[in-house]
């Protein structure tokens, strides 16, 4: 089945209200074309699952995002997302915290259809605290160990970014390192894939490792081809982090007059314009 | 001051280097420029079974200097995300961390400064931080031991301190460690009765009432206390060689 679609068409699918997970880590391989689409439709009250960086601080900014769900938010050259601080300092955001391999197993139960997996992280610590949603379970066997019981972090569409993909869905992660794709398609109702450049499945297959080939058609519902779409983050090898966009971008959470201009720059144009405006 | 003298960023770094030793084949995880630059002066000489990154996801063979990228002769193997998460569920790592706020149970704050539910200041967020510590051995560095930074009582608890593990029960924390703390000042563990914060040794030119007064909670002060060992020439030496630009020096104020 040919799955091809626009970015626009893709995140039709979000309504109003929504769980949306977001693929990648921190500042690297976000799928922005698809976050860059979700500020131009403009939908409100979103909640979004991420392990997070410019995704969740540009929903911030733009004041979409009513709830994030993480296990950290960060542009990793700069530590702390500073759009996502300024709404945390200003009680902005409603905010589940979570231990990184919390975050992970919660991924792992959704993606089995599981109410939630048991770990020992997070007992002990005040992620209990602040998520009195988060309850322990007593181990049946002779151990009797107790554990905390990660619930399943279900969302409603997830969105990813590939280096290539084919026409039917089958993903390919060129980089050194997967992060967790596959599994927030898999936590998710719908999932939608973006990629570099769509290539033919022979293409795909000789391109790279067969380990290289992290998603598999089953799991999406769209395939967009949009080269530059994780810029500014990171998408190796084809590219390096925008180091200086990332910057300018970060130095907005400062200056309501920088961000306008960065939004109308940036975001409120469609991405042919955007890539016109970063491209060398 | 002579290149070939030890300075106070030395004496911190071989300080870090020994909480790696003896530790063998694990993976060591350190977060920040003078942890990684004692955790590779571990590797380089007295502990070279340890596993360390380049801080993305390979492993090295071979202890690089700060801020130099691997070749492929430097990889031996291949640790992604997901492997990392395996690991320190497995056990077999030691991490040593920044504490923006450590107290005298070692119980950590890297999260936020104020109401966790609206943060006067947000930090980092607890990170991996509640996993590591009861998972597997956990230390910390702290670059500017101050009263901001060593409390009576932490904002918001990211890694696990002992008072916080003894109520789990010795089930739930038999995988918990607090090994050392090291500061810019001196080296502290827990290995009291009641697992309260110990001052180790104190770094060369450091007097006691100088830790005191810059710690928000009353150290346990054993007789007899030690200095802080001072860099061999050839350590010092190794040292220049993993840090060429001297970020360490940079880090650590005298």
């Amino acid at each position: 089945m040919d799955k091809r679609m626009t970015v626009d068409e893709a995140v039709a699918e979000v309504a109003d209200g929504m769980t949306i997970g977001i693929g990648g880590w921190g500042s690297r391989r976000k799928p922005m074309a698809f976050v860059r689409a979700l500020v131009r439709k403009g939908v409100k009250d979103l909640t979004v699952v991420s392990y997070g960086g410019p995704d969740i601080g540009i929903l911030c900014a733009t004041g979409q995002l009513k709830k994030a769900v993480y296990g950290f938010v960060s542009l990793d050259s700069i530590p702390l997302e500073p759009h996502f601080r300024k709404a945390r300092q200003n009680g902005a955001l409603e905010a589940v915290e979570l231990d990184e391999g919390m975050f992970l197993l919660g991924l792992r139960a959704a993606a089995q259809r599981l109410p939630f997996l048991p770990t020992r992280a997070g007992l002990g610590s005040d992620v209990l605290k602040i998520n009195p949603h988060l309850r322990t379970v007593k181990s049946p066997y002779e151990d009797g160990e107790e554990l905390v019981a990660v619930p399943a972090l279900n969302v409603d569409v997830a969105f990813i970014h590939m280096n290539r993909a084919d026409a039917s869905g089958n993903g390919q992660a060129l980089g050194r390192d997967p992060y967790f794709d596959n599994l927030f398609c898999m936590a998710a109702k719908k999932a939608y894939m973006s990629c570099e450049k769509i290539v033919s499945t022979d293409e795909l297959v000789s391109g790279g490792p067969l380990q290289s080939l992290l998603i598999n058609r089953m799991m999406v519902s769209g395939v967009v081809e949009a080269p530059g779409g994780a810029h500014f983050t990171e998408c190796l090898p084809d590219y390096p982090r925008d180091e200086k966009l990332q910057r300018e971008y970060a130095a907005t959470a400062k200056d309501d007059n920088a961000w306008n201009a960065f939004r109308a720059k940036y975001l409120d144009v469609t991405e042919a314009d955007y890539q016109n405006a970063v491209s060398p | 001051m002579s290149r070939d003298q030890a300075t106070r960023a030395d004496v911190c770094a071989l300080a870090i280097a020994e909480c790696f030793r003896d530790d063998g084949e694990i993976m060591v995880s350190a977060m920040g420029t003078s942890p990684s630059l004692g955790a590779r002066l571990a590797k380089s000489t007295f502990e070279p079974d340890l596993l360390m990154t380049d801080g993305f996801n390979l492993l090295l063979r071979r202890a690089l200097p700060l801020g130099t990228a691997p070749s492929d002769q430097d990889v031996e193997g291949w640790m992604p995300f997901g492997a990392v998460f395996d690991t320190l569920w497995w056990g077999r790592r030691h991490v040593m961390m920044g504490a923006s706020q450590i107290d005298r149970f070692g119980n950590q704050n890297i999260a936020c400064i104020g109401r966790w539910e609206q943060p006067k200041a947000q930090l980092l967020g607890v990170r991996g931080a509640p996993g590591n510590t009861i998972n597997h051995v956990t230390s910390y560095w702290v670059p500017n031991h101050n009263v901001r930074a060593l409390v009576a009582k932490v904002d918001m608890v990211s890694g696990v301190g002992y008072d916080r593990a003894a109520a789990l029960g010795p089930k739930t924390s038999r995988f918990h460690e607090i090994r050392r703390v090291v500061s810019n000042l001196g080296v502290f563990d827990f290995n009291t009765p009641d697992q309260r914060m110990r001052v180790v040794s104190l770094h060369p030119g450091v007097e006691l009432q100088q830790v005191i007064d810059n710690t928000g909670f009353e150290l346990v002060v054993p007789d007899g206390l030690d200095t802080t060992p001072v860099p061999t020439p050839e350590q010092v030496r190794i040292l220049r060689e993993l840090d060429p630009q001297g970020y360490a020096q940079k880090e650590v104020v005298e």
